[in-house]
């Protein structure tokens, strides 16, 4: 396997070729912030959190989708990402109808926790109220779409990990959101197996445990990759 | 000098950021000794805000005719402005009924939809204030000089960014402490 050598942030690193920009930073130690990426399933670059400038390219890239090249030079925490970044965090609360103090995922909320490392103190855009449903259809589960910010890692961790694909992306532009089966009630969905991976999958409290209330959602993200690990490598302990 | 001048106003909101700040306890004491309260519903009985004011403490979101007339009134005569809570930055739950569309809506929905007995629509000009069609943030009314989240923010939270203030320095509203909404 080739190696490819680059810099991120200033420091040297050397990561097999294949690897993206997120995956070398993660090893170099570079955090960078990402909200649509999931441990154990495919990266689709949705949320643009994780964009990085690299010297000589004029776009920004999103980290999770970009592969490594020979001599790259990659910054991920300029002036202007940090604006960029902020601004994408200020749209994703204007754009949905994201009320942390009654939510499900209070305190247990990636969009939440990402507000506070981009520095939002409130969003400069004026908030839409989209007009959205609650479908509450399924026996153990709901999902609430106002709190959807179609990250997509329900739909992805339901074909990938679970081979059900109960989830998809319906309409276009604004009028986007996450449908069950042939745009059913999702209770009705017979592909459902009721695995619960798509909660534990949701960065925000969009898709929840019925019975729990504000603040009680306690996701276990670190479960998809578990059972990723444990299919692939065998290690059936964690 | 001249003691500070400073003022708490409630707007659209539940008043738990009043009583958040009423939780700051025996800081009270060294704040009331810092500052001439003019205005506030918890600490001070003037209904009419005054001129000159140093600071305000801005609770709740912008709802009806009431708090609109108010907010300009309180930014004209206010040098430092803060937005007091979720309500005021992000208009919070306030603002869950702008899903239902216009105020007329709103209070269609509420009085006789579900209005149990004798359902009629509130209609009382000049005692009981209008709805606006739309609550909205603090921000997109007036200009706001330091955003405060939190539903509501901790006492601490709020000492936190009044203290440096009485020392004539701005306060760092940054990392989960200061600025984490809910």
């Amino acid at each position: 396997m080739s190696v490819k050598t680059l810099t991120i942030d200033g420091t040297a690193i050397a990561i097999e070729e294949g690897a993206t920009i997120l995956q070398a930073a993660k090893e170099a130690g570079v955090p960078i912030p990402t909200l649509c990426h999931l441990e154990g399933v495919s990266d689709v670059g949705a949320c643009r959190l994780c964009l990085v400038e690299v010297k000589g390219i004029n776009k920004l890239l999103p980290a999770c989708v970009t592969e490594v090249a020979e001599g790259m030079n990659i910054q991920t925490n300029t002036e202007k990402l940090q604006t960029y970044r902020r601004m994408t965090v200020e749209l994703l609360f204007a754009e949905g109808n994201h009320v942390c103090s009654v939510c499900v995922a209070n305190n247990n909320c990636e969009l939440q926790d990402v507000a506070v490392q981009v520095g939002m103190d409130h969003s400069r855009f004026t908030y839409r109220f989209p007009d959205r449903g609650v479908d509450i259809s399924h026996k153990q589960f709901g999902i609430d779409h106002n709190r959807c910010i179609l990250c997509t890692r329900c739909v992805r961790v339901c074909d990938e990990v679970e081979g059900a694909h109960v989830w998809d992306v319906a309409q276009r532009g604004a009028a986007c959101y996450i449908v069950s089966g042939l745009n059913q009630p999702w209770g009705e969905v017979d592909a459902c197996t009721s695995c619960g991976k798509c909660v534990d999958a949701c960065p925000t409290g969009a898709i929840f445990r019925k019975g729990d209330t504000t603040a009680e959602k306690v996701g276990d993200r670190a479960k998809l990759e578990f059972l990723v690990t444990a299919r692939e490598q065998q290690q059936w302990t964690r | 000098m001249d003691k500070i001048k400073f003022a708490t106003v409630w707007l659209a909101g539940c008043s738990g950021c009043h009583m958040s700040f009423l939780d700051l306890d025996e800081w009270l004491i060294d704040l009331a000794a810092a500052v001439d309260v003019v205005f506030s519903p918890v600490g001070c009985d003037l209904k009419t805000y005054p001129e000159g004011v140093d600071v305000c403490l801005v609770e709740g979101a912008i709802a009806n005719q009431e708090n609109l007339e108010l907010i300009y009134d309180v930014r004209r005569k206010t040098k430092l402005l803060i937005s007091f809570g979720d309500c005021a930055v992000t208009a919070n739950v306030p603002a869950m009924r702008n899903m239902l569309g216009s105020s007329s809506a709103v209070l269609k929905r509420a009085y006789l939809e579900l209005g149990d007995v004798t359902p009629q629509l509130p209609d009382e000009p000049g005692i009981v204030p209008e709805l606006l069609d739309r609550v909205v943030p603090v921000h997109e009314v007036v200009p706001v000089d330091i955003f405060m989240p939190g539903c509501p923010p901790s006492a601490d939270r709020i000492r936190a960014t009044l203290e440096p203030l009485l020392k004539g320095e701005m306060p760092v509203m940054e990392g989960r402490s200061m600025i984490k909404f809910g």
